[in-house]
């Protein structure tokens, strides 16, 4: 069962990826099994998932597809804009307006026979956990700190030390202009994306002084009508940078005070550019960074040679520099750090013997907890007003509050980190 | 497939399911929790359950703008850290930093923010605004032509705009403490 019996099969179709997996090598992983096992799995059975069919979607898919995985889903929210036509090359004149995800899935799956690609045109948001719990591996090519985020704290969420196959890697490409980056998290055992939030190239923000009276750029002028102008104007009405009438707007008032300011080059592509923080894409910076994607995606998948660990950096700005480091995981990291407790109490417990409780433990050695659950402060021991609003809380029992099993947050000055505990009620 | 879970066994601190609390939200109760408000800053939450979005009152006991109490609305979004919260002062007061639409002109809301800066960092950033007010920066342009020229007429402009009182044809908003 090495594929050929499938009609889409010809002899000699995947010789040279072959070359990799029909024997082991010096690097290989103990674990790997040359021939057609890992070729029954990689083309058989593991499932992956791709986010994002943008620039760097269009890379990896195509790349995916070519490789040998053949069960690949995709999820992506936009729809073709003629302007991606230049790099997003699984897209046609024709395709403008339609959903990329659709579009995508539909030209690989009809240049690349016996691949399927199961688009789904909406948020990450949408799905819930058992749809991510079907996937080996994860894919991320997206141009969103929030998306990123959230299929992060999702995948390390979704891990659950009873079930092996919950661990789901997850690659995350991303590319800003010359610059780009490709990392492998192994969710809460790597470090996370949140682990090295603090590392994200800041989004260019221009001082609001310089915006409101001695503006020298285009991108000046179309702050001023973002940040300064629209507020005052419109007062409470929300601006929609997907609204072409208010992307409108914003570049007529652009270019008004542009001048009167003598500054040339503010456009319409400039304004949206800048309003919607839309980075330039070079299509073979995301040709490089995809391409490392799916050749750490193969190697995970296949245990064929040792993978990225974990971070591998992209600089082209200044001539070309390259650095591969493993970031660290952070134990104070929101997402994958800190610890869990499991306390088993009474029903009767009230929240503030809970306290006292956490308090008078020696292993974790914390004062003055603040406690929440995802939908519900329980107590919190400042601001004054917030605490005087959760007080009632401390005469309350636990159980009434938080169910049987359920979890809370705790945080405390003293805690470097941040505590979960999981409540069962004897 | 790499076997992941193997690397997992001397792991056990951290392999347990965490609650779908979200980043953000985390940090924020850490940052909210820990507050170290002096007698001079108050917050008020409109809706205590909403931690996302509160008042600040600052009420310096020094400086030329000593006995006001001046009002900071917060909103903060589900991208924070990475992204600063949002902050304007819900008042027309006059100060060369803030202009009459309540924008504030500080260097860390904006081009300096950094996800280790934190609520307490903001809270701290504005209090110094009113103890020392900065014609470099300004967003009020009369007020700070005014500190740069004339620091005296400058005293009293900020003691009768604290007032109510008009000042080239704007009127300020009373905001005397109680
Ligand atoms: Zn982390």
């Amino acid at each position: 069962m090495n594929g050929n019996s499938s009609p889409h099969e010809w002899h000699g179709r995947y010789y040279h990826v072959d070359q990799i997996l029909d024997r082991p090598g010096p690097r290989t992983d103990p674990s790997f099994s040359a021939g057609d096992v890992v070729k029954d799995f990689l083309r058989n059975q593991c499932k992956i998932l791709v986010i994002g069919a943008g620039g760097l979607g269009c890379e990896i898919l195509a790349n995916l597809a070519l490789s040998g995985f053949k069960d690949i889903h995709v999820i992506d929210m936009d729809t073709i804009d003629i302007s991606n036509l230049n790099r997003q090359f699984l897209f046609r004149p024709k395709d403008v307006g339609k959903p990329k995800a659709t579009c995508a899935a539909e030209f690989v799956m009809d240049r690349v026979p016996g691949v399927k690609v199961t688009p789904y045109y909406g948020k990450i948001q949408d799905k819930d956990d058992d749809y991510y719990m079907q996937f080996n591996l994860v894919i991320c090519g997206l141009d969103s700190v929030e998306a990123r985020r959230w299929i992060n704290a999702t995948l390390v969420n979704l891990v659950d030390p009873d079930i092996p196959e919950s661990l789901k890697p997850l690659i995350d490409g991303g590319t800003e202009g010359f610059k780009g980056q490709a990392r492998v998290i192994l969710p809460t055992v790597s470090s996370c994306y949140e682990c090295s939030l603090d590392m994200l190239n800041k989004q260019t923000a221009f001082p609001i002084c310089t915006i409101a009276n001695t503006p020298r750029l285009p991108e000046h002028c179309i702050e001023w009508a973002s940040v300064l102008e629209w507020p005052r104007v419109m007062k409470d009405k929300k601006l929609d940078t997907d609204d072409p009438e208010h992307i409108s707007w914003l570049y007529n008032t652009a270019s008004k005070r542009a001048r009167e300011f003598n500054i040339e080059g503010v456009t319409w592509s400039l304004t949206q550019g800048v309003v919607k923080n839309i980075i330039p894409a070079i299509a073979s910076t995301n040709a490089i960074i995809a391409a490392s994607c799916c050749n750490e995606a193969f190697k995970i998948a296949t245990s064929s040679a040792a993978y990225l660990n974990n971070y591998f950096m992209l600089i082209g700005t200044e001539g070309v520099y390259s650095y591969t480091f493993e970031h660290e995981k952070r134990d104070d990291c929101p997402v994958c750090g800190g610890q869990t407790m499991d306390i088993s109490i009474s029903r009767d417990w009230t929240v503030d013997r809970l306290i006292e409780m956490l308090v008078e433990r020696q292993d974790i050695q914390i004062k003055k907890p603040s406690l929440s659950t995802p939908t519900k402060s329980i107590y919190f021991q400042a601001p004054p007003q917030l605490e005087e609003a959760t007080r009632p809380n401390l005469e309350k029992k636990v159980s009434e509050l938080v169910e049987d099993g359920g979890e809370m947050t705790v945080t405390a000055s003293s805690l470097p980190f941040n505590l979960s505990l999981r409540v069962t009620y004897t | 497939m790499i076997k992941i879970w193997s690397m997992k066994k001397n792991e056990d601190a951290a392999s347990k399911r965490k609650p779908k609390t979200s980043a953000a939200q985390i940090r924020v109760q850490k940052d909210l929790t820990e507050l170290e408000m002096p007698a001079t800053m108050k917050t008020h939450f409109p809706d205590p359950a909403d931690l996302l979005n509160f008042t600040l009152t600052i009420t310096p006991d020094e400086g030329m703008y000593k006995g006001g109490a001046f009002k900071f609305s917060f909103a903060i979004n589900t991208n924070y850290p990475h992204e600063p919260p949002k902050i304007k002062c819900t008042q027309t007061i006059y100060h060369p930093n803030i202009d009459l639409e309540g924008n504030v002109c500080l260097n860390i809301l904006r081009e300096d923010w950094k996800p280790v800066l934190n609520l307490n960092s903001v809270m701290v950033g504005l209090q110094y605004l009113f103890l020392e007010p900065n014609a470099d920066d300004p967003l009020n342009k009369e007020a700070a032509e005014e500190l740069r020229k004339n620091r005296e007429q400058f005293l009293v402009n900020v003691r009768n705009s604290m007032r109510g009182a008009y000042i080239k044809g704007v009127q300020y908003d009373n905001v005397q403490a109680e």
